[in-house]
């Protein structure tokens, strides 16, 4: 397993069988690959709840996609409504989970996720509606950037997506727990151990990790 | 809006060509809501016959400005948007580009914000209060109010001119059928225009559609196009 996939897998162990949970671009998507996709109900805000897996080639319908424009079949017990019906879903706390991709995460679990550094700024989406009213919101990233400084920052230099913490923070070292009293340490990844965490984390966190399992040596 | 003197007895749609739509409704400097997320549920046709008419210096509300040369993208491409006003610019790297030389303005709303502001401009509200985006760049210059413990930004409706909006089938009064994720935004912007053109891949007469099943009811379209491009 991948970088990538090993942050995918253990985000959709956070999944409850029943969810309607809808999927970021990136690595929110390859949380299928480890859902019993019965057991959870994907809803894509341009408009279907009940996303099945991507078709067969020769079953390719160009007019059934989801919010990555990627082709996708539904799934019995589907059903298709507006963008303004979806996003009451969503604002309105009828979706139980949002799996997304974030640029910094702060010490009070806050997102930035839509704008990008050196680029102007032409980009929301759904993201800002997601962040308010999905009832968990679960931020998947790599831990570090591609010059290795910590994505979970003190402070966000980049616009926040909105003032709302987040519910868990997985990367590929560890995950998170955010709430009113700020960011936890909950879990280490399979041979990562808390210290590794601390060195490479800039955000200020507590410690509610067991020792001498995970990744403690 | 609606029939038109000497269709008295015949209420609803119109069925006329692409070229005559656009001809007849839109206007140079007017503001035209574009169904469609990205280039699915966009009303191909009606594009293409708004890119070979004259018409110049629009407002396009729609969630994107197409592909770079693709529908809305080659709008943009041939001068005519002077303002876009949706959600994702992202997908048309065109459009930093027009905005760069100080061609085109943009307005970015939250998706969910964007939907809701044109159900409200259908609905014939003032706008509502929403919890999105509050405390973000995308706040700047609202109204902010405390509404059940919770800030909410004040988003004013939208309306247009024109839709151009895209359906899977119509019957001839305009009664309108949608098909899978190509409805995204076209049901609200239906509702938004003071003319609403309907492409649809095809028409049948009334009573062909379950009433159960139609999603626009006819008084809110005024021409019906057959769509001659597709996905």
């Amino acid at each position: 397993m991948n970088e990538k996939e090993l942050i995918a897998s253990r985000a959709a162990a956070l999944l409850r069988p029943g969810w309607v949970v809808n999927l970021g671009i990136g690595i929110p998507t390859m949380v299928t690959r480890f859902v019993d996709r019965d057991s959870v109900w994907f809803q894509t805000e341009n408009g279907l709840l009940g996303v099945g897996p991507p078709p067969e080639p020769d079953r390719l319908d160009p007019n059934l996609v989801d919010a990555g424009k990627r082709p996708v079949t539904e799934r019995p017990g589907a059903s298709y409504f507006d963008s303004a019906t979806s996003f009451a879903m969503i604002r309105g706390g009828h979706v139980d989970a949002v799996v997304l991709g974030a640029l910094q995460v702060d010490e009070r679990g806050r997102v930035a996720n839509w704008a990008i550094p050196g680029e102007p700024v032409l980009g929301v989406g759904g993201a800002m509606d997601l962040m308010s009213g999905a009832r968990n919101v679960i931020v998947v990233m790599t831990h570090t950037t591609k010059d290795g400084s910590s994505k979970l920052v003190r402070e966000c230099s980049l616009p926040l997506t909105s003032l709302r913490p987040v519910t868990w923070i997985v990367t590929e070292l560890a995950t998170f727990q955010a709430d009113g009293a700020g960011l936890a340490l909950v879990e280490c990844a399979p041979g990562v151990s808390p210290e590794t965490v601390r060195a490479k984390t800039a955000a200020r966190y507590r410690e509610l990790v067991p020792r001498g399992r995970d990744g403690a040596a | 809006m609606g029939s038109e003197p000497g269709t008295a007895g015949t209420p609803g749609a119109k069925l006329i060509s692409a070229d005559a739509a656009v001809g007849r409704a839109v206007q140079d400097g007017m503001t035209l809501m574009v169904g469609g997320f990205g280039l699915v549920g966009a009303p191909l046709t009606l594009i293409r016959a708004l890119n070979a008419s004259p018409r110049k210096d629009l407002t396009i509300i729609s969630n994107n400005l197409g592909e770079p040369g693709k529908a809305l993208g080659q709008t943009l491409r041939l001068g005519k948007v002077r303002r876009g006003i949706g959600s994702f610019f992202t997908s048309n790297p065109e459009v930093a580009e027009a905005r760069e030389r100080g061609e085109l303005q943009i307005t970015l709303i939250p998706q969910g914000t964007l939907s809701e502001a044109i159900r409200a401009g259908g609905a014939g509200l003032g706008g509502f209060y929403t919890p999105t985006g509050v405390g973000t760049l995308l706040a700047e210059g609202k109204e902010v109010r405390e509404i059940g413990g919770k800030l909410c930004l004040l988003q004013e409706p939208l309306r247009a001119d024109v839709a151009l909006v895209r359906a899977h089938k119509a019957d001839r009064l305009g009664n309108l059928v949608y098909y899978k994720t190509a409805r995204n935004f076209n049901p609200m912007m239906a509702t938004a225009a003071d003319v609403v053109i309907a492409e649809v891949d095809e028409v049948v007469e009334a009573g062909g559609l379950d009433p159960e099943a139609i999603s626009t009811p006819h008084l809110f379209v005024d021409y019906l196009v057959l769509a001659e491009e597709r996905l």
